[in-house]
Parts: structure tokens; C-alpha cells; sequence
């Protein structure tokens, strides 16, 4: 066996959706769902003499998400026809961005496993329109809904910067956590809002020598799952095949492929790449956009601090696990709870437990966010503090905040106190009452003196015997403090 | 009386004075469709019901005494290229004959606001793609003047009409001539307004970044009239004007503003190629001119004789894209022959598109082609930007420029359909102002041995509109030609 070593190189080409309220050339509802070729107007139905006019807040989401990205923002923007015949593209062209696209050379910053990020490049992020959707219904016939036509849809384009599958995945949970940080786009993979077609190839080196295989456009995909699944399929496909073949990347060799999600294996859908000839030229019937400074420090303004430059903030500020963070940072309402807790002189660890816990439990049973529960980050982080105090247990403070959603107005230590929550830590009160059960229950402090294999559960014992006698208020730390220095 | 010598503003005023009707004027017009129609083929369709109810609502609210439009009662044409939500829009081609759209043009709802009496739908080069109205799917449109030779083109149809009077006042669209060339062929006056003057919603695009709609009219007054009722900007066609920027004014009122030391540029070399005919009546114009005390001035503009190669790849660059979308899938022509999709594309297509149309598409697509693109399109391009920065250069050293409209007079049915190329320069003087964006004017201003009329075509800054129509109202004025009319009338 000869020398072998290879490393999969990936780039990803994403759509995302925005979230405006008309589509990008149109005042029609951009909505999911609707009754077929229900939203649309002459416009985006492509008919004659009709002209597009530009969706300013789908542009300016646009430039927010290249903001985000690090890219730079061209100070001037023009609009180009693409062209192709297809059903679902009324106007047999689409209006997208070819050679001055709003935003280029950025990166994305993305977690990796370890806890460390990665940073891939992007090349470019364009707005386009979208296609509408064909219905390949029975019968020997399709049939269109153009519904879906004219909405935007960012195109973003890294560079093949990915080197695994995990990793490729990482970036599109990124940019997706991201996206709804940024409220451009719902990014609900379900609704087709994200659209990954990772571009895929190896860098194989036998005795001494580089080879690359041909690389390898998987199309369509809407899941994570999916992408990293056809990602690594590809990987151990490849590098197979060049084992069999000794094929080797070369100027129009690259095929596309499809991925089929039951037999987790790619199709081959065209052998070899078609020259393209899409006719790009500037679209004639818009004018271009001129980016004033004025108008993009007034949209960079509404930049919010990114999910992943949060995540690392807690884990550095707040001292809070890695994952912790991430959960905290999974969206942005969340983490801006979280942040406003400690900000209102919460403990940290505390205040991530009850957001990750008793919070989210509440917001899910409520189907609201966390924010959305009628309970304050004051309210909150009094909890938390209470429970650093020993003033509460944990137990105290799930029913504590289960109190608290229905009775907004009242603090923490209100309900601990009128529903008889209260910890008691009071040494000498607590000396007291240790000293009865010590007087009550002879045999149980022999057989704790005594040492022995009783002696752990002789402990409990009297350790239960004091919480009976407080209803459950003791705190049991102190408790047991008490108990080994009276016994030993 | 409703006579064949009223423009369409005496016309109005004359309704508005309550001489005549509004009703009176649009049976008029009528009659004189069921005469002349048939001969001249002017029209793709009429709405004789229709235009006598908009007609009986006007003079019921003249005499109601509420406010009406500028327009008010004026039986007005429109070219088939400009959607309404009545009857069809064809564009001259079998591909949209039965076509009917669900909007207005903006032009078409500010007719109707000004409350004229749209008659009906003028014939035209299929898609507008033509010089004389011979490539029309749909019919043939003759000259009145003689009705052996084409009307010209591509607004062939409404140049046709005002000439006969088969109505008041028309709209026509100009892509590189197609206002202009038809209306000297026809004796009668054409405006094609600044690219951005007048919203292109609702006109079927040709070549989206030259097509521009405006007046056909008997009189250089109608055409300001015509323009204070079009003109402006539009939020539905990104391309139209902010008027914060280029205002629009009343064109009316402006026409008689007197303008001192008028400076005309005449570019010699540029003209030597008209007939000698077209020559004379020229200097002849000029004289007039000169008389009024203007000076002129001898220009070179450089680049205009690469005008005609550069339009021809970016109009059909972009008609190529712009007739894309019918394809037979969502509207329009559906061969009956296609057995997938694709066959419902070319079959479609292939059954219904005619043969200029489907040359200049694949022009177009040929010149958008990677390994052409460079050398065609960016190219046709940077010769753009080259004749605008000779227009900019003229108009430093000018008030405005005057040339012919066309280098010969109207040329018989048939001589030129085989011969692209000698079709392709019959707008040789047209096409700059296009490519530049700059308003031009055809105003009559002669005619040869056979009684055929000559066009004078002045062509004036971006957005000096007002300025353009003073100067040829100057010559008009002086002259009597814009009062012939065709013998065919009486
Ligand atoms: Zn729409």
C-alpha cells in the first residue's frame, strides 16, 4: 500500500430569504402557505410592460447582513438580468447582481467543537429574486405557483475554506443564528428559507504528489442534516472514486449532484458541467443604488452585537461553559434576557441556570419567549441571588418562578416569603433544633459516633429529622455543618 | 362643425366653449374611420362604444358645469404597445393577439384622467421593431399622402391616423426613430421626449433603455398640450425623472416665450447623406430660421455615425431579454403542437414571432453571448457614452441641433422588407438622440415632387422639453406646411 492522505475542501453557496413584507420588485405579501398563485400581481408574473421597482427594505436588510459579515458594502450598486428558460421563472430572467454584487471579501466567524472558531471567507453576498415553485403533480403535466416569485433572496458565497462536514454545518447554524439575531429572516430551514449547494472537492496526496478531484456542486439542500451527510458521503465518494479512476480536477469536469435523503447517498444529476450562458447584462429598467454614507452608518446602526461574539463574551466575562453559552446565545431574545439579568446584578451562573432551566421550561409550557414571561430581569436576578445567598433552594426557586409568571408585581423574596420559601441558614436557630434531634434519637448519634457502615445512614437520618422539624426551610448545608461538628 | 383643419387644443377649446360636442367630435372622427379605414389600416382596434360614452359623459359634465381634463372630449389614438384593461394589447404580433391586459399604461390612465376620448389602438412594427410598419403581425398601415408607401415606422399607425385624421391626437413610442421618422413621412408633427420624461409603465418594452412614449400631433401646440397631460415622474418606472431634479413645466404656456439670439448647430458632414430633396428643404428650414434672426453653427459630432451600429446591439441586446417571457407557458400564443416544455417555448415562438422580430432577437442574443459580449455589447456601450458626451459637447456651443428626420421621404410598400440593412438606415438621424437620451421633434417643413412631406427633426438638452417646443413653434408660425393635408380627406 502506497502513502495516503487526503483533506475534503468545501465552499458553500447559501440562499437565505428575508423577511420583508412585499417581495423584492413588488408590493405582493411575501408569505409562506398562501393558496397557490395567490400573491401575485402583473409584476412579478412577468407580464408585458410591467417594471420592477426596488424593495428598499429587502436592499437594506441585504447590506445589514453583509455588514455582519465583515464585508465590504459597495458605495454603489447595480442590478443585472440573468437569463434562462425555466417554467417558474415567468420572465424567462431573473434580476440578481453579477459584477458590482451590494457586498464582498468578509468572513464569518464559526464555532468549532473545541470551543475555538474558525473563520471562513466570504466572497460575495448579492440580492436577487426568487423562482417561483413547479408542481410536478400527477399526470403527465406540471404545474407552476408563482407565489414564491420575486421574493428576496440573499445569495451568499464563500470561499472553499471548510474542511469537514461538522464544519460546514457549523457555518450554516452560524449564519442561521445569526440571520435571526439580525431579524432579516426567519431562516426556517422547513419553509425553505436556507438553501445550501456546497461546492465539493479532495486534496489527495499519494507518494509524494498533490492530486484534486473534480469538484462536486450537491443542489438543494434544506437541512443540516443533509448538508453534512452529503458532505462526508462525498468525501469517502471521492476519494473512492479516485482510487478507482485517478480522475482529476480539470476545466469543465465539474458535475452536480443531488442528494437523496432516504438512501443518504448523492445522484448524479448532469455529467459534466453545461456551459452555462446566462447573458448577464445591467437590467435596463432599474436604476442603480447609491449608498450614502449617511445611509449606511443610519443601517450599520442597527447592527445588534452578533450571536457568536456573545457567545465568547459569556464564556469570558460571565465564566459560563461553552455550551451554556451557546444555548444562551441560540437566539437573540434569550441572550438579551440573560445579559439584562446580570446587568440588573444577577449572578451569572445562576441567572444562565434559571434562563436555561426554570426560563426556557416556562417560555416553551407558554409557547412565548423568555422576555415575553411578564417576568423582569430584576425580579430575577433577585432570585438568583437569593439562591447564591442560601436564602432559597433550588427547588424553592422552580416554584418561586412558577409564582412569579402569574404574579408579575411581586419580587422573588414576596412570594419566598408568603409561600413559606424561605431557606433558614440561621446558625443558632438551626443549633437549637439539631440539639433536640440530637436529645430525641440516641441510637442514631451512637451509630454515627461509633463510625462503622451505619454511620453514613445514621447521619441522613438525623439530617431528615431536622428538615421534618423546619417543614423543609432548613438549609441543608448548614444543617450537616452543624451535625459534624456536634458528632465529629 | 367639426372640421378637419381644428387641432386637438381648438378642438377642446371649442368643446369646453360649448360650439361643439364632445359627442359631435367622436362621431366625426367615427365617420371618418368607416371612410378611410379601410384604406389606410391605422387602426389594430376602435372602441366606438366605448369612446361615445366617455365622450357623453364629458359634455354631460360641461354642461353640469363640473371640472373636466385637459383633454376633455379629444378623440386621441394609442399605439398597441401601451396596455389598457379594454380590448387587447397586441403589440402587432400574433404572440399577444388575444392578449388583454388587467392594468393601464400610466400614459393610458393620464389620458383618461384628462378626460380624453381614446378611439382606439394604432398599428405599428411588431414589437415596434421596424421603419415602416410593414412588419406589423397584424395588418398593413399605408401612407395617406400616397398609399403606396409605408407610413413609416414603427408608430406607423398613429402617424397614419393623426395625417387622415382618424383622430385629434396619438401616442407613439420612440426607440430609435419610431416618433419621429413616422411623422415626417407623414406630415404631421412627432416629440419624443427626455429617456425618463414620461413613465414607461404599461409600454411593452422593446429596448427598455431608449424606448421612450410621446406626442403625435397636427401642431407643435398640441404636442406641448399632449405633454402637460403625460409628462412626469412615475413611482411605478424607476427610470422616470424625479421632478425635484428636472421639473416638469407647462409646455403650453412656454411655447411662446420668445427666444432671444437662438443659437442652431447644423452638424454638415452628418447630413450630407439625405436626398437632395430632403437637403433643400432643409436649408430652406434653416432660412426661416435665419430670417428670425438665429446664428448658426457648423458642429462635428464624431461619433453619430457609429449610432446605427451601436443601437442595433443594444436594443436587440435587450429586446432579446425583454421578449423573453413569452414563451406560450403563461399567456399569449400556445402552439398546439408542443409535446414538453421546451417545445412549448420554441414552438410558440417559432409559430407566432415574425421574421424581424425573431432577427433582431437573435441579434441581440448573439451580442450577450460570453465570448462576444466584450467585443459587442461593452463595446455598443462605450460608443454610447461616446455620443452622449458629443451631445454634451454640442450643446455647450448651441441652443439646439438640426438635421432631417430621415434621408429620403416615405419609400414604397415593399421596397426595403427584404433589405434589413437599407431599413436599418432609414433612422440614421433618429437613433442618436435615443442613444443620448436628448428630446427631438419632427416638424413638417416641405415637400418633394410627388407631394411626399419632409421632416425637420430638431433635437434640444435633456429635459428642455419647453425650450424644444418654443423653437419649432418659432418655425411653424412662419410656415404653412404643418396646415396641408392629405387628398385622400377631401
Ligand atoms: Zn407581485
Amino acid at each position: 500500500m502506497s502513502e495516503l492522505q487526503h483533506k475534503v475542501i468545501v465552499g458553500l453557496e447559501i440562499h437565505v430569504q428575508l423577511c420583508t413584507k412585499s417581495k423584492m420588485f413588488c408590493g405582493c405579501a411575501a408569505e409562506f402557505g398562501a393558496e397557490p398563485n395567490s400573491r401575485v400581481c402583473p409584476v412579478c408574473l412577468g407580464m408585458p410592460g410591467v417594471l420592477p421597482v426596488m424593495n428598499k427594505q429587502a436592499f437594506e436588510y441585504a447590506v445589514l447582513v453583509g455588514l455582519a459579515l465583515n464585508c465590504r458594502i459597495a458605495a454603489f450598486t447595480k442590478w443585472d438580468r440573468k437569463s434562462y428558460y425555466y417554467p417558474d421563472l415567468p420572465k424567462n430572467y431573473q434580476i440578481s447582481q453579477y459584477d458590482l454584487p451590494l457586498s464582498t471579501n468578509g468572513y464569518i466567524e464559526i464555532p468549532l467543537e473545541s470551543g475555538r472558531t474558525k473563520k471562513v471567507r466570504i466572497t460575495r453576498a448579492h440580492l436577487e429574486e426568487d423562482a417561483g415553485k413547479n408542481l410536478h403533480t400527477a399526470g403527465d403535466f406540471s404545474q407552476v405557483d408563482l407565489n414564491r416569485t420575486g421574493t428576496p433572496l440573499l445569495e451568499i458565497v464563500t470561499e472553499p475554506d471548510m474542511s469537514s462536514g461538522a464544519e460546514v454545518r457549523a457555518l450554516a447554524a452560524e449564519l442561521q443564528r445569526m440571520v435571526r439575531f439580525l431579524g432579516v429572516s426567519e431562516a426556517d430551514m422547513q419553509k425553505g428559507h436556507m438553501r445550501f449547494e456546497p461546492n465539493i472537492n479532495l486534496v489527495i496526496t499519494k507518494d509524494g504528489r498533490q492530486y484534486k478531484t473534480p469538484i462536486v456542486e450537491i443542489k438543494n439542500l434544506n437541512s443540516f442534516r443533509a448538508l453534512e451527510r452529503s458532505v462526508d458521503y462525498e468525501e469517502q465518494r471521492q476519494l473512492d472514486e479516485f482510487l478507482e479512476t485517478g480522475e482529476v480536477m480539470e476545466m469543465g469536469n465539474k458535475t452536480t449532484r443531488g442528494w437523496d435523503d432516504e438512501r443518504e447517498v448523492t445522484v448524479l444529476q448532469r455529467e459534466k458541467e453545461e456551459a452555462h450562458d446566462y447573458r448577464y447584462f445591467p437590467e435596463p429598467d432599474l436604476v442603480p443604488v447609491e449608498l450614502t454614507d449617511a445611509w449606511l452608518e443610519e443601517i450599520r446602526g442597527r447592527l445588534c452585537e452578533l450571536p457568536i461574539k456573545k457567545q465568547i463574551r459569556f464564556v469570558e466575562q460571565y465564566k459560563l461553559s461553552d455550551y451554556d453559552a451557546g444555548v444562551l446565545t441560540a437566539d437573540r431574545s434569550t441572550a438579551e434576557f440573560f445579559d439584562e439579568v446580570v446587568k440588573a446584578g444577577g449572578d451569572p451562573k445562576r441567572a444562565c441556570n434559571w434562563v436555561t432551566q426554570d426560563g426556557l421550561r416556562l417560555a416553551k409550557e407558554r409557547g412565548c419567549r423568555v422576555d415575553e414571561l411578564g417576568i423582569s430581569p430584576q425580579q430575577v436576578a433577585e432570585l438568583t441571588n437569593m439562591i447564591v445567598m442560601g436564602d432559597v433552594s433550588a427547588t424553592a426557586a422552580t416554584a418561586i418562578s412558577d409564582i412569579m409568571v402569574t404574579s408579575p408585581d411581586l419580587s422573588a423574596r414576596r412570594i419566598a416569603e408568603e409561600h413559606n420559601l424561605i431557606q433558614k441558614s440561621d446558625a443558632d436557630e438551626l443549633e437549637a433544633i439539631v440539639d433536640q434531634v440530637i436529645a430525641a434519637n440516641p441510637n442514631a448519634v451512637e451509630d454515627v459516633t461509633s463510625g462503622g457502615k451505619k454511620s453514613k445512614k445514621a447521619r441522613g437520618f438525623l439530617l431528615g429529622q431536622v428538615m421534618q422539624k423546619t417543614r423543609g426551610q432548613a438549609n441543608p448545608k448548614v444543617v450537616s455543618e452543624i451535625l459534624a461538628k456536634k458528632l465529629g | 362643425m367639426v372640421t378637419e383643419e381644428l387641432s386637438a387644443r381648438q378642438l377642446r377649446d371649442r368643446i369646453a366653449a360649448g360650439q361643439i360636442t364632445s359627442v359631435e367630435a367622436a362621431e366625426a372622427v367615427f365617420k371618418r374611420i368607416e371612410e378611410l379605414e379601410p384604406v389606410i389600416g391605422a387602426y389594430i382596434s376602435t372602441y366606438h362604444d366605448r369612446a361615445l360614452e366617455t365622450a357623453a359623459d364629458v359634455d354631460r359634465r360641461l354642461i353640469a358645469g363640473e371640472p373636466v381634463g385637459r383633454l376633455a372630449g379629444v378623440p386621441v389614438a394609442v399605439k398597441d404597445n401601451m396596455c389598457t384593461t379594454f380590448g387587447a394589447t397586441t403589440c402587432a404580433s400574433k404572440i399577444l393577439e388575444n392578449f388583454h391586459a388587467p392594468y393601464n399604461a400610466t400614459v393610458v390612465e393620464k389620458l383618461l384622467a384628462a378626460d380624453a376620448v381614446i378611439v382606439g389602438k394604432t398599428n405599428m412594427d411588431e414589437f415596434a421593431m421596424g421603419s415602416s410598419t410593414e412588419n406589423s403581425g397584424l395588418k398593413q398601415t399605408v401612407n395617406p399622402w400616397d398609399t403606396t408607401r409605408v407610413p413609416g415606422g414603427s408608430s406607423g399607425g398613429s402617424a397614419a391616423a393623426v395625417a387622415a385624421r382618424l383622430c385629434f391626437a396619438a401616442l407613439g413610442s420612440d426607440t430609435g426613430g419610431s416618433i419621429r421618422q413616422p411623422a415626417g413621412f407623414c406630415g404631421v408633427v412627432g416629440l419624443k421626449p427626455t429617456y425618463g420624461r414620461v413613465s414607461r409603465f404599461g409600454l411593452v418594452a422593446y429596448g427598455s433603455s431608449l424606448d421612450q412614449i410621446g406626442p403625435v400631433t397636427r401642431t407643435v401646440a398640441d404636442s406641448a398640450l399632449m405633454m402637460n397631460v403625460i409628462a412626469g415622474h412615475d413611482p411605478a418606472d424607476s427610470t422616470s425623472v424625479d421632478e425635484a431634479a428636472a421639473p416638469v413645466c407647462d409646455y403650453l404656456e412656454k411655447l411662446n416665450e420668445p427666444l432671444k439670439k437662438l443659437k442652431i448647430a447644423i452638424v454638415p458632414e452628418f447630413g450630407a447623406g439625405a436626398d437632395e430633396q430632403v437637403q433643400k428643404a432643409m436649408t430652406e428650414a434653416i432660412d426661416v430660421y435665419k430670417k428670425l434672426g438665429a446664428q448658426i453653427v457648423e458642429i462635428d459630432m464624431p461619433h453619430l455615425d457609429y449610432a446605427i451600429a451601436a443601437y442595433y446591439i443594444i436594443a436587440t441586446a435587450e429586446a432579446s431579454s425583454n421578449l423573453a417571457r413569452y414563451d406560450g407557458v403563461h399567456y399569449g400564443h400556445r402552439s398546439e403542437k408542443a409535446t414538453d416544455y421546451v417545445e412549448v417555448y420554441s414552438k410558440s415562438r417559432a409559430e407566432a414571432f415574425g421574421k424581424e422580430v425573431k432577427r433582431r432577437i437573435m441579434l441581440g442574443t448573439y451580442a450577450l453571448s460570453s465570448g462576444y459580449y466584450d467585443a459587442y455589447y461593452l463595446k455598443a456601450l462605450k460608443v454610447r457614452n461616446l455620443i452622449r458626451g458629443d451631445f454634451t459637447s454640442a450643446f455647450e456651443k448651441c441652443d439646439c441641433i438640426m438635421m432631417p428626420v430621415s434621408p429620403t421621404v416615405a419609400f414604397k410598400i415593399g421596397e426595403k422588407i427584404d433589405d434589413p440593412l437599407q431599413m436599418y438606415l432609414s433612422d440614421i438621424y433618429t437613433i442618436a438622440a435615443n442613444l443620448a437620451g436628448v428630446p427631438g421633434i419632427s416638424v413638417p417643413c416641405g415637400f418633394d415632387q410627388n407631394n411626399l412631406p419632409i421632416g425637420l427633426q430638431i433635437l434640444a438638452p435633456a429635459f428642455a422639453e419647453d425650450k424644444l417646443l418654443a423653437i419649432a413653434r418659432m418655425f411653424e408660425k412662419e410656415t404653412d406646411w404643418h396646415t396641408k393635408m392629405p387628398a385622400i380627406i377631401t
